[in-house]
C-alpha cells in the first residue's frame, strides 16, 4: 500500500516470533483483529458503514441514482466500486486523483461483490433497456494501520446490506431495500518468509514478500482473488490459504451477521 | 440564494423549521483524537453536518519549493466524500474545495505560531462525510481542535458560525433548507480572546442593520462552539477512567 520501511530490528523481531507462531499484537498467525462497525451511520447516503479491522477504519457509503445501462446488459443496475486513500488516513498517503494502490484496493473488492453476485442487478432495471439503477460505492480509509483489503471488503458489504433503493424520491415506485444475495468476505493472507498469517498489520504487511486476498461466498465457494507483492507462493501455501480463507469466512459472516 | 421560496422557513411565531429559534444553533457533538495515524484528530457534529479533521506535522514540506525559511507554512484540504451530498459528488477536487481549503488554511495561519517551525509544513486534513449546510465552519471548527489536539503551539483556537438570513429574519448557523431558499450567508471564524476575524464570507443581500445584527449573533455562536471546543479538549485529556472510556472510539 505505501514504500513505508520498516527497520531492520523490527523486522527481526518480527520473524523471529512468527518461528514461534507468534505476532507482536499477541494474536495466532491465523487470527483476525477485533471487528467493530456501525450501518447507516451517513444519512445523506443510501446505505453506510464504517468499519475498523483493529485500528484500520474505513468508510464505505452507497449513492443509488437513475441512469442508462450499458448496451450489452439492457435490464442490468450498474456497480461502480472506488476506493480513496486519502492523506488524513496515513503520513504516506498523498491527495490527488486515485494511484495504482487505490485502483487495485477498489478492483479487488468490487470482484468480489461483482462475480458473488451480491447484488441482484437484474432487481436494479426500472425501464429495460432505458432507465437503471447506478449503484455508487465509495470506500474511503480513514485510518490506515494495514489489510485495507478485507476492512474495504467488509464495510462496501455492509454499506450494501444497509442501501435502500431510493425509488420514491425520483417518482419511480416504492423505495426497496438491495437486492442482497449473498455476503462475500474476503480474507487476505500475508506471507512472510515461509509463514501465512491472515490480517497483517501495518508492519507485517511492508514486510511481506507476497500477499494473497481471497473472497467467499456463504456455501464457501470461492469467487474473487488477488496475489500481490513480488514474492510467490506455493500450491501448498495456496491450499492453506483457501481451507482458511473459508474458516475465517465463516467467523466473520457470524461476527457481522 | 435564489431568494423565493414557497416553503416557509420561519413561522409567526419565529420558530425555524427545525423547531429553533432565530439565535439557536444546531446540536454540537466534538470529539478529540479521533484517529490512531494522525497528529491529531477531531469528530465534530453540528446538526446533520458531520465532519473530521486530521493534523500531521510539523514536518517536511512537499513540495520543496513551498518552503518558508522563517516560518511553518499551513496547508489545508477540504474534501466532501461522494456520499456527503444529495446528488453524489464525483471524488476529487473542485474549484469550491480549492477556495474554502485557502481560507481555511489563512485563518489557521493566524493563530498557528508557525515562527518556531522554519521550512516545515502543518498539513490540515478535512473530511465532509455528510453536507448539511455549514460545512466550511464545521470544518474550521474541527481542524482547530485537531491542531490543538496534535499539540501544535497557538494563540487560541478558532470556533467558526454562520449566521445568515431566511424569510426576511436574521438567522444563526443556517441548515440546508434556508441555506439553499434563504436570502443570505455569512460565514464567520473568530479568534474568542481578541474577537478579531480569522475568517468572513458573505453571499446575498442585507442591509447594514441586518449584516451587524447577523455578525453579532454568529460572534455569539462562536464564543459558544469554542467552549464546546475547549470541553472536547478537556475530556480527550482528562486522566479520570470513567470519563476517558467517552473519549474512545
Amino acid at each position: 500500500m505505501s514504500s513505508e520501511i520498516i527497520s531492520e530490528i523490527r523486522r527481526d523481531y518480527i520473524v523471529n516470533l512468527l518461528k514461534e507462531g507468534k505476532r507482536t499484537d499477541g494474536r495466532g498467525v491465523a487470527d483476525f483483529r477485533d471487528i467493530k462497525f456501525e450501518v447507516g451511520l451517513i444519512e445523506s447516503a443510501d446505505g453506510s458503514a464504517k468499519v475498523s479491522l483493529g485500528e484500520t477504519t474505513v468508510i464505505a457509503g452507497v449513492k443509488i441514482l437513475p441512469g442508462t445501462p450499458f448496451p450489452d446488459t439492457p435490464n442490468s443496475g450498474v456497480l461502480t466500486t472506488g476506493a480513496e486513500l486519502i492523506p488524513m488516513a496515513h503520513a504516506s498517503f498523498e491527495s490527488g486523483p486515485p494511484g495504482e494502490d487505490a485502483i487495485e484496493l477498489a478492483r479487488v473488492v468490487d470482484r468480489g461483490i461483482r462475480e458473488s453476485g451480491m447484488i441482484d442487478v437484474q432487481k436494479l432495471c426500472i425501464t429495460p433497456g432505458q432507465e437503471v439503477w447506478m449503484c455508487y460505492i465509495d470506500i474511503y480509509v480513514i485510518d490506515y494501520c494495514g489489510n485495507l483489503f478485507d476492512a474495504c471488503n467488509l464495510a462496501a458489504v455492509l454499506a450494501i446490506k444497509n442501501a435502500i433503493v431510493p425509488a420514491e424520491q425520483y417518482g419511480k415506485g416504492e423505495n426497496y431495500p438491495m437486492p442482497v444475495t449473498c455476503t462475500p468476505i474476503s480474507v487476505t493472507a500475508a506471507k512472510i518468509g515461509k509463514d501465512l498469517i491472515l490480517d497483517p498489520n501495518f508492519d507485517e504487511e511492508h514486510i511481506a514478500n507476497a500477499r494473497l486476498t481471497i473472497a467467499t461466498d456463504d456455501d464457501g465457494n470461492f469467487r474473487a482473488m488477488q496475489k500481490g507483492g513480488q514474492g510467490s507462493i506455493t500450491l501448498d501455501e495456496l491450499s492453506s490459504c483457501l481451507d482458511m480463507a473459508v474458516e475465517t469466512g465463516i467467523k466473520i459472516r457470524k461476527i457481522i451477521g | 440564494m435564489s431568494g423565493h421560496s414557497d416553503i416557509v422557513l420561519v413561522d409567526e411565531k419565529g420558530i425555524r423549521i427545525d423547531g429553533r429559534t432565530a439565535e439557536e444553533h444546531r446540536a454540537v457533538k466534538i470529539e478529540a483524537g479521533v484517529l490512531k495515524n494522525a497528529d491529531g484528530s477531531a469528530y465534530v457534529e453540528i446538526g446533520k453536518n458531520k465532519v473530521l479533521a486530521a493534523v500531521y506535522g510539523p514536518r517536511e514540506c512537499h513540495p520543496r519549493h513551498l518552503q518558508n525559511p522563517t516560518k511553518a507554512i499551513v496547508q489545508c484540504k477540504y474534501n466532501m466524500e461522494a456520499y456527503s451530498v444529495g446528488d453524489r459528488k464525483r471524488p476529487g477536487t473542485d474549484r469550491r474545495s480549492i477556495e474554502i481549503s485557502k481560507i481555511t488554511a489563512e485563518a489557521l495561519e493566524n493563530v498557528i505560531l508557525t515562527g518556531l517551525y522554519p521550512r516545515a509544513s502543518i498539513d490540515v486534513y478535512i473530511e465532509i462525510l455528510q453536507a448539511n449546510a455549514g460545512t466550511r465552519c464545521a470544518g474550521l471548527t474541527a481542524a482547530s481542535v485537531a491542531l490543538a489536539d496534535a499539540g501544535i503551539p497557538m494563540r487560541d483556537i478558532i470556533p467558526a458560525m454562520a449566521a445568515g438570513k431566511a424569510d426576511g429574519h436574521v438567522l444563526l448557523d443556517l441548515n440546508k433548507e434556508e441555506d439553499n431558499y434563504g436570502q443570505a450567508d455569512v460565514p464567520l471564524a473568530i479568534v474568542p480572546s481578541t474577537e478579531e476575524i480569522v475568517l468572513l464570507q458573505m453571499d446575498g443581500n442585507m442591509t447594514r442593520e441586518e449584516f451587524d445584527h447577523a455578525i453579532e449573533m454568529a460572534v455569539g455562536g462562536c464564543k459558544e462552539l469554542y467552549a464546546l471546543q475547549k470541553d472536547a479538549l478537556q475530556r480527550r485529556y482528562t486522566v479520570d477512567g470513567e470519563e476517558d472510556d467517552s473519549d474512545e472510539q
